[in-house]
Formats: structure tokens, sequence, C-alpha cells
């Protein structure tokens, strides 16, 4: 068990800065995911706590101890990986066992440690078996297998539910979660996948183009995204964001998004936003946050009529398509308020859960 | 609905037809080919084992049909090429060549392989094309320069000269057709094998030489093969019947000037061809495995 921590770690391959300054503090047990879109340089952040790839300029500390130049076999990590990485010739006794065997570790404790492995992971049957003989998700398993038994002070993966298909993802997500919580060792994770981040994280570290744009608990990214970024990568589907105007309105405030399409700015919200009045900023509101007129306390001047140009039904929901000013909006409604593709359907607009962004720093205000 | 479906079934049934009518042309046309195919490489050895089954006599006699055995069956030619030549010595020196340069070839290239193809340093690319480029020269331009060495290191005449030039042969092939393979592995498993805590010896040994199995094993049966067939540096380099190989040694002892002992020089080389069938036969099908491998990847 340990602490990870990075101080302004930078990766250059050649000319391209792929890790640009990055710091952050993981403490022990933690479940950390890395998450952002490809070539954010997650992977190669998880590859260099790893040790598989060099460090441009900064510090790695695993355990109190700067791991810089110390070699993956001594880090006392533990990495699962996309494709799983398992050796084809060895049983699934024998690739869990491989590491130990190399850290020449009694055979007794061995098969014990193996054995306690497979059962947490339920694979107690498939020890006889080579990954060949095995589904993806058993494949998954093993590898997950291999990386407990070592009893790490650090489990990395590395997109590893990437490989499986969508219904199995969502078991092996699952499953991931309940193996932290029953050895609870501090776990760094990247994937592209935002679901996955959401759902697995204690924390969330959203990276794009090299750098950490937020870091925070899965809740707050999706209620209080600090860039424009973050606030469009985090939820699916993502968040409505189109460009609008703050104007005085009396003592309050009104948000133009076009010639006939102006909100009020909630009562909650005119203090914060008061000092950006009469600019030109970005607009954002979630789908769910767009729906059919419903909720006593609603503001009727936050209604509108809007003509559909594509509805999604989903069985819970129904997701309704329409454009303002050129941009795409989507709206969450309930499906049987939903009207059909060319059909005019009134919405309501909930401002209170609505972001401005700062077009210029597109940081949110 | 019911005319629905009659009129949907009668265009399936026709492509039906043209396909089942199509197969078999395709069948027919393959066999015709194969068997065609069979015929013509078949008949050299046909030729050569009812050749070697004959009596001098018959073999001389031109009436005869040199397609069948007319005055029955002899192994004379066999006795005679076992106890009237040096053809045994002739064989176990082309067995002692071939096991050594095959041994050597395949440490020389695994570890070549494995750190061109795994281990990044600087030029690495450069020096893999340069190993396979050298494959391209042809040993009857090479055999002058390595004259003069072998001459040089006093091994003129001796089949160990053979040990030293024919890996220049094997080396670069094998090296590049393990290149190939090696990549083909996918890089997490040997960084899996480094966080296991394997260090570049042990990865090679425990993870990489079992993985590329096939490909070492097509290497091999290239090696062996370059080996046991190779003919232009034996008759340069190798003089005296006590060092001579198959391939030089069957062809000088049984053909005198203008005349060919046929009989024994068909025994002689069916029996030459023996171990590389014996070796082909087991090994064919990670043969063709590992020439596949290389030839996608690499």
């Amino acid at each position: 068990m340990a602490e990870v921590a990075l101080h302004n770690v930078t990766k250059r391959f050649d000319e391209v800065d792929a890790v640009r300054g990055i710091s952050l503090n993981i403490p022990d047990k933690e479940f950390v995911v890395l998450v952002g879109p490809s070539g954010c340089g997650k992977s190669t952040t998880l590859r260099m706590i790893a040790g598989l790839e060099e460090v441009t300029a900064g510090d790695i500390v695993i355990g109190g101890d700067v791991v810089n130049d110390v070699p993956p076999k001594d880090r006392d990590i533990a990495m699962v990986f996309q494709n799983y990485a398992l050796y084809p010739h060895m049983t699934v006794f024998e690739n869990m066992s491989f590491g130990l065997k190399l850290r020449r570790i009694p055979k007794p404790e061995i098969r014990a440690r193996v054995e306690h492995a497979a059962k947490i992971l339920d694979i107690t049957d498939l020890l006889g078996r080579r990954p060949k003989q095995l589904s993806g998700g058993q494949r998954q398993r093993v590898a997950m297998g291999r990386a407990i038994v070592r009893n790490p002070k650090v489990f990395l993966f590395d997109e590893p539910l990437s490989n499986l298909d969508a219904k199995l993802r969502v078991q092996m997500r699952t499953e991931i979660k309940r193996v932290h919580q029953k050895v609870k060792t501090t776990t760094v994770y990247v994937t592209h996948d935002q679901v996955e981040a959401m759902t697995l994280a204690d924390r969330v570290v959203v990276m794009n183009a090299g750098r950490i744009e937020q870091v925070g608990r899965p809740h707050d990214l999706y209620h209080m995204p600090k860039t424009r970024f973050v606030a469009g990568f985090i939820g699916s589907p993502a968040m409505n964001l189109l460009p609008g105007r703050l104007e005085q309105n009396g003592e309050g405030l009104k948000l133009r998004l076009s010639e006939e399409l102006a909100f009020p700015v909630p009562e909650s919200r005119v203090a914060r936003y008061r000092q950006s009045a009469g600019k030109d900023l970005t607009f954002g509101l979630r789908p769910e946050h767009i729906t059919e007129p419903r909720g006593e306390g609603r503001d009727p001047r936050s209604e509108f009529t809007a003509t559909l140009d594509v509805v999604e039904p989903m069985g819970m929901e129904t997701m309704v398509y329409f454009s303002v000013n050129g941009a795409e909006i989507c709206a969450r409604v309930e499906p049987s308020a939903a009207t059909g593709p060319g059909e005019p359907m009134r919405l309501y607009a909930n401002l209170n859960h609505m972001h401005l962004i700062d077009p210029e720093t597109d940081l949110v205000l | 609905m019911t005319a629905s479906v009659a009129i949907a079934d009668r265009p399936r049934l026709a492509v039906g037809a043209s396909l089942k009518r199509n197969r078999r042309w395709a069948l027919v046309t393959s066999y015709v080919f194969l068997i065609l195919f069979a015929i013509f490489f078949l008949t050299p050895p046909y030729y050569m084992i009812v050749t070697s089954l004959k009596t001098d006599a018959e073999v001389a006699h031109m009436a005869t049909n040199p397609w069948i055995i007319a005055n029955g069956i002899t192994f004379e030619q066999y006795r005679l090429l076992f106890q009237g030549t040096d053809f045994l010595i002739y064989f176990k020196n082309t067995v002692i060549v071939t096991l050594c340069v095959v041994a050597i070839t395949m440490v020389v290239s695994v570890l070549a392989a494995f750190s061109l193809s795994r281990m990044r340093f600087w030029g690495s690319g450069i020096l893999a094309t340069g190993i396979f480029l050298t494959y391209l020269v042809p040993d009857t331009l090479l055999f002058i320069p390595l004259f003069q060495i072998v001459r040089g290191l006093g091994l003129l005449n001796s089949y160990w000269s053979m040990v030293l030039v024919y890996p220049t042969l094997t080396v670069p092939f094998c090296t590049w057709i393990m290149i190939g393979y090696f990549q083909s592995i996918p890089k997490e498993l040997d960084e899996a094998a480094l966080i296991d805590g394997a260090g570049h010896m042990q990865m090679l040994l425990k993870i990489f030489i079992p993985v590329a199995l096939p490909g070492i094993i097509a290497a091999t049966i290239f090696a062996f093969t370059v080996s046991w067939a190779a003919f232009v540096y034996p008759i340069a380099f190798l003089f005296s019947a006590d060092q001579q190989v198959l391939t030089v040694g069957t062809v000088t002892s049984l053909i005198k000037a203008d005349v060919y002992k046929w009989g024994m020089l068909m025994a002689g080389a069916l029996v030459a061809a023996a171990p590389p069938l014996v070796v082909y036969a087991f090994l064919m099908d990670y043969y063709i495995a590992g020439l596949t491998a290389g030839a996608t990847k690499g």
C-alpha cells in the first residue's frame, strides 16, 4: 500500500510534448481514473508510473521514494493491459505465478496466493487452461489475478475493458470495483470512456493535450466543471454548448441566445455573473436540464417551442434534437411528451443548472 | 402472402443452383491442376527410385523402358554405395557440419533478432536492414574472399571451414525471419514480463522463445536445408574424400570423367534427400506458420 505522487512530470517524444508538467497526489488506497481523449497523455502518464517510459523532467514518487530511475520490476507495481498480455504458452496458474516464481517465493506460498486470487475472481476452475481457451472476460480476470497475486503497492490499469463487448464491460467494471473494495490497493486506471471513469473512481483526473484539466470527485466534475473541455467531455450525451450574450435585465440578467430566444438568469446566479454582463459567452446546459415543462416552481419565461430534427426513443427517456442558431441541442424528455421529427415541441430550460464559459479563457465562470 | 413466398423462393433457388455449379467447377479445376502439379514434381523422385533399384546392366540397356523395372528389384546399388564408396563418411561429415551450423545460426540469430526487434538502441533499424542486405550477396561472389579467409585460418580442406562459412548464408536470413516474428509478438507481453520481474535474458528464454517457436522452427529448417544442400563452398574449399560432404562427395566420387554411375547416383541422392524430407514432414505446419508471420509483420 502506498501513495503515488507526480511532481511536474513531463514526457517528450522527439519534438512532441506528450505530457506537459503535470502534478498529482494520489493518497493510499485511492482509486484514481485518468480520463481524456486519444493522445491526451493519460496512457503515457500511466506508463511513466509503471517505469515503461522514462520521465523527461519531474519526479514520480511511489511510497515516499522517487522512482524515476527504478526499473519496473523494483517499483512494486502491477499492471493490467488493454489486450490482457497473458503469456499464451502458459496456463492460467503459470501466468499468475510467473512474477512470484521470478521473485523466488516458496512454492507453497505461490500456490496459496494464486488460489486466493483465483477465489476472489471466481476463476479457480480455469487454473489449468491456456489463454486461448478463455473468453475475453475470463482473460481479463486472469490479467487482474496476475496483478493481485503480487500484492503490489499500486495497481495500474491501462484501458482494461476496451476490448470487451458492451455487456461484459459493465460486468467487469463492477468486478473491478468489487476487487478494489476487497484488496484496497492504490489504483491508477486509464480510460477514454467517461462513464467508466465516473462509475469507478474515487477521484477523476481529466486530461487534455498533455495537461490536467481538472481533478475531482465524479459528482463535482459533472456538476461543477472548471473548464469548457471538462464541461463538454464529462457526461453522455455531452453538455449542450452554444454562444450567447449576457444582457442587463432591470435588476437581473438575461441570457440571449438568438433574436427570438432569451432566458432570464435565475436570481441565485445573478451576483456570480453580474460582472460579465454585456459579454459574449458560451452557454452550457446538460440535456437532462432541457425537458418538457415540468416541476411546480419552474419559471414560465424559460419555456420555449422548438421544431424537432431527430427523436431517439431510449425506453426510459427520449432524446430529442433541435437547432438554435445553427447549433444542435439535445434535450432529455419523457417518452410520452415527445412529438415527432419536424413537429414543434414545448420545452423548458432549467437554468438553475446553467454554466457560463468565458470563450477567451475557456474557464467556467 | 403465399404468392409473395413463392415469388421470393424462385430466384433464391436459382442462385443456390448456380453457386453449387460454380463450386463444382472450382473443385474440378483445382483437382486437375493439383494432379498435374503432383505428377510434375513426383516424376523425378519416381525416376530416381526406379533407377536406384535396377542393376547397372539394365540402366545401361538402351532398349528397356527407363520408367519401369523390367529385370526385378535389386538393392545392389545401395550395398555398393554404402560398402564400396565413402558415402557414409560424407554423410557423417554433413551431419556434423549441419548440426553445428544450425546450432550456431540459431544462437546468433535468436539473440540478434531479439535485440534488433525489442531493445531500442542507436542504429538498430539500419543494422537490421544491413543484415538482410548481406543475405542478398550471392555465395558465388563471396566464395573468393572467403577462400582467402579460410586459407588464412588454416581451415582449407577441412569440413570445419563449412561450419565457419555456412552461417554467412544462414544467419542473415534467419535473423530476418525472426525479427519479423518477434515484432509480431505484442509489445505488452514483454512489458508484462518486465513488470513481473523478468530481465532481458529471462524474457527471451521464458517468453519470446516459447511464443516464437513456429518462427524459430522455420528458421531452423531453413538453416538445416541451406547447410545440408550447399554446393559452391564445399566444391571450392574441400578436396579430399575424408573431409567431403554429401552434395559434392556423391558427385565427385560417382562421376568419373564421362562415366556416370547412375544407379548409385540415384541411390545416393535418395538417401541424401531423406533427412530433409523427414524434417519437413514433421515440422511443415510450424514452417508455414513461421514464414507467414514473418512475411506479414516483417
